[in-house]
């Protein structure tokens, strides 16, 4: 077991030193294509933030009620993917029903999701570090607003540079390749505050 | 669009290149590219996934209801990531701690669907096999590219060599995640800067 380290520590270093996509490159997909304009990258952003939260829990309930008792570490991979299917699915479901304002804005993206890496490599993390219930929800929560601020800034950038005049083999994914690169710079002038590892 | 050998293998290493062409599977070539072993070991891994998934999802395509096909591909692609895992987990034992998550998040890589929706879905068993295997070949080959020139200035080594006898200060910018991004950077502008000029040539043709 790994010392127990306090959860809001874990919290604040997934936001910003152990960010999701700048320092575990998790959600890369997503966070490169769905990142041109702000409203809608935001919008990814608070989806991909409360799917987090959901996955994350219920993977760490499942997890420790039902797939270690039953011996079958080996098939996690397949667990936390249907979890994390099916919880979008309720979550869709649940929005649509008790809160349509936010379906609407959000729906687009819940699909979408599924298969970002960065909800499934949260559990994965979760499992290899050995978190508990605390540390689990608040690195959830954590990775899911760093993860959103990500693509928030990015986005915002990228909306200038639409304006300039780049190098053509530059455009598109180059230079945002390029600008992800500066932003993770700059978060790395976090470390040394906290550390998770 | 032939789907001959030919040009199945030029299209995979080259004009759709799923790394600098498509953007896609980035998470993991970014992740494991510090070390060369790293990366030939996660590429191997993916060559192995995305042709036996390509392979099966292709056998079995006139049998999967359109409306859950996503749910399928998901769980054979997942009980080949499993093999894999399993057998880096026993066999090199190391790389497998080195590697962590990104083994299992091979799952969620989107070469892999991408093969799996825009080739296997339509395509008989063999080429498709052969065309995940291209397309994992690519991708490999990228990973390869940029973790050389990562471990050679972050580390001073070669697939864990030591290349001491030239003296050189170590990049410690190549061995922390930004300079995986502004490597993987320069590769994106040097394929679309090759792919411009010949585009350009063609049109003057």
């Amino acid at each position: 077991m790994t010392p127990q380290i306090n959860p809001f520590i874990i919290f604040f270093a997934s936001i910003i030193t152990s960010n999701m996509v700048l320092s575990n490159f998790l959600g890369m997909c997503s966070f490169i294509s769905v990142s041109n304009e702000f409203k809608t990258a935001s919008g990814l952003g608070k989806a991909v933030t409360l799917v987090m939260v959901f996955t994350t829990v219920i993977n760490y309930v499942v997890y420790q009620y039902v797939v270690l008792p039953l011996g079958l570490e080996y098939l996690r991979y397949v667990v936390f993917i249907i979890v994390i299917a099916a919880s979008v699915q309720i979550i869709e479901l649940a929005m649509d029903r008790f809160l349509p304002e936010l379906y609407i804005k959000l729906g687009i993206f819940l699909p979408l999701i599924t298969v970002n890496c960065a909800i499934l490599g949260i559990s994965l993390f979760m499992v290899i570090r050995n978190y508990n219930f605390w540390q689990s929800l608040l690195f959830g929560l954590g990775s899911g607003l760093g993860w959103w601020l990500a693509i928030s800034t990015l986005a915002a950038i990228r909306e200038k540079t639409g304006k300039s005049k780049i190098p053509q083999g530059l455009v598109g994914p180059g230079l945002t390749f390029i600008i992800i690169g500066l932003m993770a710079l700059a978060f790395m002038g976090f470390s040394g505050i906290f550390v998770i590892q | 669009m032939g789907n001959s050998l030919k040009t199945v293998f030029y299209r995979n290493l080259w004009g759709e290149n799923p790394v600098i062409r498509q953007i896609l599977g980035i998470c993991s070539a970014l992740a494991v590219t510090n070390r060369t072993v790293n990366s030939l070991v996660m590429g191997v891994g993916l060559m192995f996934v995305t042709a036996f998934s390509s392979l099966t999802l292709s056998a079995l395509r006139e049998h999967i209801p359109d409306r859950i096909r996503m749910i399928v591909q998901t769980l054979v692609i997942a009980a080949y990531v499993i093999i894999v895992d399993i057998f880096i987990k026993a066999n090199l034992p190391e790389i497998s701690k080195a590697l962590g998550p990104y083994v299992g998040l091979i799952i969620t890589n989107c070469i892999i669907m991408g093969r799996a929706e825009a080739f296997a879905r339509k395509n008989p068993p063999v080429i498709s096999f052969f065309d995940g295997l291209f397309a994992g070949i690519g991708y490999t080959v990228i990973l390869l590219g940029i973790a050389l020139i990562r471990e050679i200035l972050g580390f001073g080594t070669i697939f864990g060599f030591s290349i001491n006898f030239i003296d050189f200060t170590k990049w410690t910018i190549m061995v922390v995640p930004p300079g995986a991004f502004f490597m993987i950077a320069i590769f994106i502008w040097i394929a679309s800067g090759i792919q411009n000029r010949r585009l350009k040539k063609k049109e003057a043709k």
